[in-house]
């Protein structure tokens, strides 16, 4: 054991942290509202719609994020169209590459979730909202999201949880990250056990908490 | 569609086998797993507080770290681990771990992870009175694992490990950073000597969806023959 070692990685970890955060919270907002965009096509009762929103999370959910992430950073920088455009500005970059993959990613698993959790609300809840003459919109804002977003907590957690794991495939397309860190270090001095010891520990120590937030969140909303 | 094709003109033969890589190595790292899955649900079922934290450690610890850093301490950490295991009995030349093995057992300690959650689910799913019936009838502890339990639990597990293998079979992709030439690293190779990366990565993204979809409708029918007590 190289104590030495783990000391002085732990800062450099420490900052690669922040980065990983940095592009969990980011991937995790707009994932959110992809997901919840997709949730409710899905709901659609037109058919084609219907068909392409299971199309999207099932492509997306049944391919590696690793293939994702290659296909939009060295991928999509291929088509010639594309590099005229302002979108080059964003795609030419690996940090938003990797949002964008993560969230597309994030947004198929959430849009399941927010599914099931839309259709498991009872029918009574609805109707009664109508017998009150409350209009459909405000039924679906007002009623229909803030149950959904309450039922779906505790599988919502573990989708965070599984996302902050998949940001290290950031580390893959250049973006220097807990991972990205983490393997620099045990390639350049061969201690890979200490390394990992001390990186692992900050991702069990944001997995904890992340854990008990959902854990918090789900005790505060819960009125049953 | 020339790019596709098979012997030394195309990538078709190349890419097929990378497939057959991909599905080896999955179907190798769920053995592996379920290894791991039988040492550790037992104690994890366990009154002992110490072998239940240990399992718990395990199981914590593997689902709270990513994938990539798991396979990196395996990458850098496998070889120097087995040479000192090997200096221990005196052999001192290198050894050299094939990529495969390391890969392999990478994985497998990952989706052992998650199959060890999904048989101690299963197990306490099992209605108390199971238990009990079988003690009532007098049947060995031999006898109740193998003819009660263990039936019933694999009932139970089935459609949990289905996911298990979806999340084993993606995070494959993942080991083509050690250099394993599978679906990712050939499309990789592919990609770098043709300057066509849209398109293999994207044949690679069908090639897993492929075998997703295909995986899904067998273990739909082993659900469904083994559902069929209820």
């Amino acid at each position: 054991m190289d104590f030495e070692l783990m000391i002085n990685s732990f800062p450099k970890l420490l900052n690669a942290a922040a980065i990983t955060l940095k592009l969990l919270s980011v991937s995790l907002i707009i994932g959110l509202f992809i997901g919840l965009l997709f949730a409710i096509l899905r709901l659609n009762k037109n058919i084609i719609i219907n068909k392409f929103a299971y199309g999207y999370s099932y492509v997306f959910r049944g391919t590696p994020l690793l293939v994702q992430i290659f296909i939009i950073y060295f991928g999509l920088g291929q088509i010639e169209y594309l590099r005229t455009t302002f979108l080059w500005v964003i795609l030419k970059e690996p940090y938003w590459c990797a949002i964008i993959a993560f969230a597309l990613n994030t947004g198929a698993y959430t849009s399941e979730i927010l599914r099931s959790a839309f259709q498991t609300i009872k029918p009574g809840i609805i109707e009664a909202g109508q017998s009150l003459g409350i209009s459909s919109k405000i039924i679906f804002y007002k009623i229909q999201i803030p149950i959904a977003i309450r039922q779906s907590l505790p599988a919502y957690g573990n989708e965070i949880i599984l996302m902050m794991k998949g940001t290290s495939l950031a580390s893959t397309v250049t973006i220097m990250d807990l991972t990205g860190v983490a393997k620099y270090i045990i390639s350049t001095t061969f201690k890979p056990i200490e390394v990992f010891i001390v990186a692992g520990g900050i991702y069990l120590f944001m997995t904890f908490l992340i854990h008990n937030v959902i854990k918090f969140l789900e005790k505060k909303y819960n009125f049953n | 569609m020339e790019l596709l094709a098979f012997g030394d003109t195309g990538w078709g033969d190349e890419l097929f086998y990378a497939t057959l890589m991909t599905i080896a190595v999955s179907i190798t790292a769920m053995i592996i797993g379920f290894c791991f899955a039988a040492i550790f649900t037992p104690l994890k079922l366990s009154k002992n507080k110490l072998l239940n934290f240990i399992a718990n450690s395990y199981t914590t610890v593997i689902r709270g770290v990513p994938e990539l850093l798991v396979i990196y301490l395996f990458f850098f950490g496998g070889t120097g681990a087995v040479m000192y295991v090997a200096s221990i009995f005196g052999y001192n030349e290198y050894i050299e771990i094939n990529a495969f093995i390391t890969g392999a057992f990478a994985i497998g300690i990952i989706s052992g992870a998650y199959s060890t959650e999904v048989f101690r689910g299963a197990v306490q799913s099992i209605d108390k009175g199971q238990f009990e019936a079988a003690n009532v009838l007098g049947l060995s502890k031999f006898g109740k694992f193998f003819k009660i339990i263990l039936p019933q639990t694999l009932r139970l597990a089935i459609p949990n490990l289905s996911n298990v293998w979806q999340i084993t079979l993606k995070d494959t992709s993942l080991i083509s950073v050690t250099g394993l030439v599978e679906i990712m690293r050939q499309s990789y190779i592919a990609a770098g000597s043709t300057r066509d990366p849209l398109f293999f990565y994207s044949f690679a993204a069908v090639l897993y969806l492929l075998l997703t979809f295909v995986s899904m409708k067998l273990i739909n029918k082993l659900e469904v023959k083994y559902s069929r007590g209820y």
